[in-house]
This record gives structure tokens, C-alpha cells and sequence, in this order.
């Protein structure tokens, strides 16, 4: 096989954070709910989200997917905890730039801590919809008008 | 018969490439087959030299186009032996088949209160059609439930068809269980209640040999690109009697007798249903398509890829983990096989399997009633056709394990 290629995709973290995902899990205050689908595979994500004052307080997500959406959602959930909305905001057009191979700064793309691993999927174009699913989510369940 | 086959391979340059520095096994043919260089050429060698409208130009090239494009419909009459080559109407392809007949037949024979029987096997496109009209007529849509095994039960199929059914619309082959089903049965079901069947051949007509006249079908709908022809082509096989009975699908050039301002009268079947300036490469490369597929022999390959599910099905069985849907043996089954491998979601498993050069797909298979039933979110499938062997089987097998190495499942 090409490791090499399988490697670029699937780094060691991605795969951690598939097998461990971080704020898996329902909330139990959630100011708001959403639910998108990725129809090509069937791939489903609740993002449940609990904002204080502007911030995200608390994230959690539940669904099933493959081992990017799942990473690519534990990642994003570590990630904007204690943000603003408009931080938030501004992380989920970094990663979806970064991933659409736009350029970005260094400094930017370190605002998106782990997420930042996935600028591998840009090698991957069937699976990009895989990693940015949860932050289409995230726009949606922050106010701004997505496509379901 | 195997040296036969090999020998087919070289008539197909796309297999002929590396993909991420791997030799290209292209097992994804459910979804659309490979051309020939015969069929490439044949649609290069009408654009070059006779090219033109059909049925209104009065020039040679126009005379030559026509002739073409209906000598295309005769090969598509003989392929599947419709009585007439009427019967034989050109389409986009097996979804605009179906719509067509829903839209048509289904709209001026389906009222409130009527049934529409269906399969949880369907494919999108011969399940929504169905559905919408379901729910513009107030009709009821019922399922026939399948069997453990994952083919469909025939004796609830005789339960759910009933003096209230009007359509019958099943699968002849699945895209995903790998089952044929008993077209001619279901037929005979549905006549005993004057109900009509339309069968969808999208994944038997390439593979198997298809009587029409034999089913007893009433409408058929198939598409040329599964079956080594373009995209954009397809057909749909209507008894005539039906046919004349319904209205034109879509109005426009063509299709028309006379045309007055305030009213219009229709041209005979199939030009009634064929509006518009139709795909005459596409019917011309379907045909060419059909001279290729007979050359070899419709039951042949049936044989042929009988023997590659032979060969491959024991082989995925055999690894830990793989659960294949559909029926565990060999019997009963065409050249699909859908599999999931535990604990690894498709999509990774299909990103891995492309990095060894295997095409698979990976995903509900655009049948979502069906994953439910069967539980399951998604699965990878592998569909063989002609050209594969059993190296390229061979290869699938080292490669899932490789995908199970590397994620560790």
C-alpha cells in the first residue's frame, strides 16, 4: 500500500481523536441544537451548543461518521470552548480555507490547535466534506444562514 | 472462457493507468461501467461523418443520422426482445425511464385510495417517483419486506399485491444485496389484479440475459452507461398498447402530428415520448455497445461474473471483521457485493482501498430505505463487470487487509 498517502490523512492524532473523542456527548443546558447530514454518505452530526455572554461556554456532539468527521469534530469542540461567537466564526472560515487549499497564515491556522492537522484533507477532495461537516454545524448553531 | 475475458481487458485504454502509483482495479461498476475503444470510436466516427438531425433534415447527413439513430433502437428491440421496436423509447437514462411512466402512466391511472407496491431493495430512482405520486394521488405506497438472507419475499410480495395495487415497481437486480429477483412472478402477481409492473433492469440488462417478452413486464427501464455505453443515453421498453394509451411525457419539437394555434395532436409511439433533439451519439454508442455485449454473449458473462463472485465472496468471508450483506453464497447472486469491514466506517475503508488502486463505492448506494433496514449507515461495495478478473479480486482482498492493518480493526 501507499502508507505514505494513507499517513498524510490518517496522522496519529486524527486517529486518537476518532478512538477518544472529546465532548462527545449530549449537553444539558444547550441554548441551541443542530442537526446536518452529509448525503453522499449518510454521515449525521448533532452539535449541541451552550453560549454564555457571547462565548462559547460548552460544546458537545453525538452522530456517527467516519474517522475524519468524528476527529474533525472532537478537534473543533476542543478548539472553540471559551471563544466568542465571532472567534468562532473566524476559526470555521480558517479551517474551511485551509482545507479548500486557500492560503492562510501560520498564526491563523494555529488558532485552530489540533484542527489545524486536518489541512491534509485538501489532498482528499471526496473527503472534504467529511472534515467540515461539524463546522458547517457550528456556522449554523452560531446564527449564520448555512444550507442544510 | 477465462482466456477470453482476459483478452477483453485490453479493449478498455481507461484501465490501462496507475492510480496513486498503483495499477487501477475498477470495481465501482454498479455505479457506471467502462467503455470500449469500440463504442469511443464508433460515436467519434458519427460526429466525423454523419451528423445531423434526426427526422426533419432533408439531406443526406440528416437521412444517414436517422437511419443510425432507429437501427440503434432495433439492436436495443432485439437485445431485450421486444415484440416491436416501437416499444423501445430513448431516454436519459433509467431514472428519467422511470419518472417518465410515473408521470405518465402513473399520473392518468393512479387515484386516492390506490395502492403502489414497492420493495425496501429500491433504488432512489425507482422508489421517489413512486413516492411523490403516492402523495399527490393520495395513494398508498406499501413494501414488500425482504427475507433474512436479503432477497425479497416472495410470499409477502403475494400479501401486499392486491385488487387495490395499480403499480408494481421492483428492482429486476439490486444495487446493493447482489440478488436477482422474479420479475416473471411478479408479474403474474400483479396481472391477477390488473395492476401493471414496472420492473427497473438498471443492474440486470448488463449482466444477465432479458426477455422482456418473457417477463411479462410492462415497462422497463435500463440505462446504457452501466452497460459499457455514455452517460445520457438510456431506454425504456413500454407494451405498445400502453404506450399509445398514455400522454407525451414532454412537449416540443418533434413529437407533435399537427400543431395548431390553441391545439396539438401527437406523432406515433416512440417519437410521441421522445421530444426535443435527442442523443444520437449516445443511442448510436448504445448500440455499438449492444454489438459488443452480444459478440461475447449476454449468458457468458453471467457465467463469467458468476464465477468472479465465486472466487471473491469466500475470499471476503474469510476476513475477520467483514460482514457481507445480501445472500452468503454464491447462488442467487449477481456481480455486486456489499460489505462492511467492523469498526471502520467506508468512507475510510474506500480512501484506503483507492490508495492500493481499488475503486470502490462507498456510501448509502442511493438507497437510504434500505440501509435503514438493513441497519447499517453506509457500506462499501465492489461490482464487477467484464473486463475484471480474478487478479483484480485478488488485489481488493490484499487491500481491505491492508486497510485492517493500518487502522487496526
Amino acid at each position: 500500500m501507499s502508507l505514505s498517502g494513507l499517513n498524510n490523512l490518517y496522522r496519529e492524532v486524527i486517529l486518537d481523536h476518532s478512538e477518544h473523542p472529546h465532548h462527545k456527548h449530549n449537553l444539558e443546558h444547550a441554548t441551541d441544537k443542530v442537526t446536518l447530514k452529509n448525503p453522499t454518505c449518510g454521515d449525521v452530526i448533532n452539535l449541541e451548543v451552550n453560549l454564555v455572554d457571547g462565548k462559547v461556554a460548552d460544546i458537545g456532539f453525538t452522530g456517527e461518521g467516519c474517522t475524519i468527521s468524528q476527529s474533525s469534530a472532537s478537534m473543533m469542540t476542543d478548539a472553540v470552548i471559551g471563544k466568542t461567537t465571532a472567534d468562532s466564526l473566524e476559526m470555521a472560515q480558517i479551517f474551511s480555507d485551509m482545507v479548500m487549499g486557500k492560503k492562510r497564515s501560520d498564526a491563523d491556522l494555529e488558532k485552530l490547535g489540533d484542527a489545524a492537522i486536518l489541512s491534509s484533507v485538501m489532498q482528499f477532495p471526496a473527503r472534504i466534506k467529511c472534515a467540515t461537516l461539524c463546522w458547517w454545524a457550528l456556522r449554523k448553531s452560531l446564527g449564520e444562514e448555512v444550507d442544510d | 472462457m477465462d482466456n477470453k475475458f482476459l483478452k477483453i481487458r485490453n479493449d478498455f485504454p481507461i484501465l490501462n493507468q496507475k492510480v496513486n502509483n498503483e495499477p487501477l482495479v475498477y470495481l465501482d461498476n454498479a455505479a457506471t461501467s467502462q467503455k470500449p475503444q469500440a463504442v469511443l470510436d464508433e460515436m467519434v466516427r458519427y460526429y466525423q461523418n454523419d451528423n445531423a438531425n434526426t427526422h426533419r433534415s432533408v439531406h443526406t447527413l440528416g437521412e444517414r443520422a436517422t437511419e443510425e439513430y432507429e437501427a440503434a433502437r432495433g439492436k436495443v428491440q432485439k437485445f431485450i426482445n421486444a415484440k416491436e421496436s416501437r416499444e423501445v423509447i430513448f431516454t436519459k437514462g433509467t431514472t428519467d425511464s422511470l419518472n417518465l411512466v410515473a408521470a405518465t402512466y402513473g399520473e392518468e391511472n393512479v387515484s386516492a385510495g390506490d395502492e403502489i407496491v414497492v420493495s425496501y431493495m429500491e433504488h432512489h430512482s425507482n422508489l421517489i417517483p413512486w413516492q411523490q405520486l403516492a402523495l399527490r394521488k393520495h395513494a398508498t405506497l406499501k413494501y414488500i419486506e425482504l427475507t433474512a438472507d436479503g432477497q425479497l419475499d416472495m410470499a409477502d410480495a403475494e400479501q401486499k399485491i392486491t385488487v387495490k395495487t395499480k403499480i408494481v415497481a421492483i428492482a429486476h437486480a439490486s444495487n446493493v444485496l447482489g440478488v436477482t429477483n422474479d420479475i416473471q412472478k411478479l408479474a403474474q402477481m400483479a396481472h391477477l389484479h390488473n395492476a401493471v409492473i414496472v420492473a427497473d433492469g438498471a443492474q440486470a440488462v448488463p449482466h444477465q440475459p432479458v426477455d422482456v417478452q418473457n417477463l411479462d413486464v410492462d415497462f422497463y427501464a435500463f440505462s446504457g452507461h452501466k452497460m459499457l455505453a455514455p452517460m445520457g443515453i438510456g431506454v425504456l421498453y413500454g407494451k405498445s398498447d400502453l404506450l399509445k394509451a398514455m400522454s407525451p411525457y414532454q412537449y416540443g419539437g418533434e413529437m407533435i402530428d399537427f400543431v395548431e394555434k390553441y391545439q396539438s395532436t401527437w406523432t406515433d409511439i416512440p417519437w410521441k415520448f421522445e421530444a426535443g433533439t435527442q442523443n444520437v451519439a449516445g443511442a448510436i454508442g448504445l448500440g455499438k455497445a449492444i454489438d459488443y455485449l452480444t459478440e461475447i454473449g449476454m449468458q457468458n458473462i453471467a457465467e463469467y461474473e458468476k464465477h468472479l463472485v465465486e472466487y471473491a465472496l469466500p475470499k471476503l468471508l474469510e476476513i475477520p471483521g467483514v460482514t457481507v450483506y445480501g445472500p452468503q453464497n454464491q447462488i442467487n447472486r449477481n456481480a455486486v457485493i456489499s460489505f462492511n469491514l467492523k469498526n471502520l466506517h467506508p468512507h475510510d475503508l474506500a480512501t484506503a482501498l483507492d490508495m492500493d488502486g481499488v475503486a470502490v463505492r462507498a456510501g448509502h448506494h442511493c438507497a437510504q430505505p434500505l440501509m435503514k433496514y438493513l441497519n447499517v449507515v453506509a457500506t462499501a461495495r465492489a461490482s464487477f463487470y467484464i473486463y475484471n478478473t480474478v487478479e483484480d479480486i485478488d488485489q481488493l482482498i490484499y487491500a481491505i487487509k491492508d486497510a485492517k492493518e493500518f487502522f487496526k480493526v
